[in-house]
């Protein structure tokens, strides 16, 4: 197996479980966290699709790179929004859910 | 070219300043963003009209290493648009969000929000390469989030995180659908892929980034986190979040399917996003119908109203040599964004301004508002003509350009779809309607200014003007106009 195909198989494997997380999760952190694997393994798989010609590609590390930055912002955003959330209404989990948890 | 950076810069310099500057000098800044901004709008429509497309390869790096901003029709519709409402929805928020009534957090936080979502918007519509289009949405929902949860209370911090979950979820498929276009092709500018050779995952990545923008713009079945945002919002941010916001998730749809890939819409998909969108406006005015209050009603009916946008992919170009007219369904669905724009910012703004008279926004308590506040009633009403679509309203001139595009093509079942809603239309806005009509004395009450119910007036007033005087705007939209706009997918 190749460098580039096991390192999209990785990514793959991280948007899965990323996947998994966000449908099966009620806390709201753990839905934060399950994002960030999606979005992780979609830029594992980006880098991976940059190496795919032989010579590294410079464009996918750039877009990464962003990619980061605004994956950094919206899981602050979040974090800030469930924060105060939980200190609003006492409970980690949106109001229709807590019967299901 | 200056007036396509200015739409982009100024608003971002704004937000900037209104959180570094303290206090008044703040609010100052925002301002002078607000009115550059609104300038700046003007001047790149006017000088797309008579010089055509502005393009500016930023950095001077070329496709497919550099990111390219250009500005064609739909841009400068959408973004003048934009202007107008940020600026009416800016004007009210000066004398509803003060300090003194609802705290200094949201006197603080609105304006660095409102700033930050104009430039996104912007960003958007001048965007022509697929990962900047990612950072754009992106942004804009991050201040959209901002802006629902902005007074802080349980109910809007819970509406705030569902509508987050939808879309961080949205943008994350949208950018799987880019990593697999980048992986096919090695190129995200639309200009270049373009002309590329159809690639076997392009039809996946056109799916998810479809998926995830309909999520954004709050697409029947992905529609239940708006209502709650909207209506939750302070009346302002509401106007914005409803008139504009899905517009931009819509309009990177339009460049996807038109532009990037008209060789992926099998009529299998056209019919089922078209169906998606007809569901929408059937279950959106239905619901819209039994709500209690008023806001609920008004953000309801913008789940109705984004469905008829997505008629539009089936009936592109449908029989178009029957037509006196080129591109009538991709015309008259810009024509309805735009008309839905106006119409919505202005029905928000008004039931804004009586909530704060009468502290509430239950139906019963809207007795009596159309005596004590006429120009807003009369707003509302205007607003309603364009949303249920009667002449002379843009909604008016929209709604026939896409029903004979479906009866030119032979496919009725739309134009039924189109009827049917409109007819609702008319139901669930005639009860707010008849609550206002109704007699009561509001003597007691402290009204806000002639000026201040100028301000959704003016917005309901365009959105009929929009109708009366199409054909500038028609002329307009044919700039950069793609060729599958008139031929159909």
């Amino acid at each position: 197996m190749t460098g580039p195909t096991l390192y999209a198989l990785t990514g793959a494997a991280l948007v899965g479980i990323g996947f998994f997380g966000l449908i099966s999760a009620q806390h709201l952190l753990r839905r934060v966290v399950a994002f960030n694997l999606i979005g992780s393994g979609l830029f594992v798989f980006l880098g991976a699709a940059g190496a795919r010609s032989g010579a590294s590609d410079p464009i996918p590390q750039a877009l990464i790179i962003t990619g980061i930055v605004v994956a950094l912002s919206a899981s602050a955003l979040a974090i800030g929004l469930v924060v105060a959330h939980a200190r609003a209404s006492g409970r980690p989990t949106l109001p229709e859910e807590d019967g299901e948890a | 070219m200056s007036a396509l950076v200015a739409v982009l810069v100024a608003p971002l310099i704004g937000a900037l300043s209104a959180v570094a500057l303290p206090g008044r000098s703040g609010r100052i800044a925002a301002w002078v963003a607000i009115v550059t901004t609104l300038a700046a709008a003007v001047a790149l429509a006017a000088s797309v009209i008579s010089q055509g497309m502005p393009r500016l390869a930023v950095g001077s790096w070329e496709p497919p290493v550099g990111i390219v901003l250009e500005a064609d029709g739909l841009s400068i519709a959408m973004i003048v648009m934009t202007a107008l409402v940020m600026t009416a929805a800016a004007l009210t928020a000066r004398h509803m969000l003060a300090g003194d009534t609802k705290g200094p957090r949201i006197a603080f936080g609105f304006w660095p929000l409102m700033l930050l979502l104009w430039a996104a918007l912007n960003a958007v519509f001048l965007s022509r390469d697929l990962f900047n289009l990612y950072v754009g949405i992106e942004l804009l929902s991050l201040a959209a989030i901002g802006l629902v949860a902005i007074e802080g209370k349980p109910e809007a911090l819970a509406a705030a995180i569902r509508y987050m979950i939808f879309a961080l979820a949205g943008s994350l498929l949208y950018l799987a659908g880019v990593v697999l276009v980048y992986g096919a092709h090695g190129a995200l500018d639309i200009g270049v892929l373009v002309g590329r050779e159809p690639a076997e995952t392009d039809g996946l990545a056109l799916a998810l980034m479809t998926v995830g923008l309909m999520s954004k713009t709050a697409l029947f079945p992905f529609h239940v986190w708006l209502p709650p945002a909207h209506g939750g919002a302070p009346a302002p941010a509401s106007a914005m979040l409803s008139a504009l916001v899905p517009k931009a998730s819509y309009v990177i749809l339009l460049r996807l399917w038109f532009d990037v890939m008209p060789d992926q819409a099998t009529d299998a998909a056209l019919t089922l996003v078209a169906t998606f969108g007809a569901a929408a406006v059937l279950w959106g005015s239905l619901a819209a119908l039994v709500q209690s209050r008023v806001k609920l009603i008004v953000a309801y009916s913008t789940v109705a109203q984004i469905g008829y946008l997505f008629l539009v992919f089936p009936l592109a170009g449908g029989g178009s040599e029957d037509q006196p007219w080129a591109a009538g369904a991709w015309n008259g669905a810009v024509f309805l964004a735009l008309s839905h724009g106006l119409a919505k910012a202005a029905m928000f703004l008004a039931v804004g301004q009586w909530m704060k008279v009468r502290g509430s926004d239950c139906l019963d308590e809207m007795e009596g508002l159309a005596t004590a506040m006429p120009m807003t009633a009369f707003a509302f009403a205007l607003s309603s003509i364009t949303i249920v679509g009667l002449p002379p309203s843009g909604g008016f001139t929209a709604k026939y350009l896409v029903m004979t595009s479906a009866f030119a093509a032979g496919q009725w079942v739309w134009a039924l779809v189109m009827a049917c809603g409109g007819l609702l239309a008319a139901a669930y806005l005639y009860r707010p309607m008849a609550m206002v009509f109704r007699r009561a004395d509001l003597s007691a009450f402290r009204l806000p200014s002639r000026a201040q119910q100028a301000v959704p007036l003016a917005l309901a007033g365009a959105a009929i003007i929009l109708g009366i005087a199409s054909s500038g705007p028609f002329e307009t939209l044919a700039i950069g106009r793609p060729q599958t706009a008139e031929a159909g997918l």
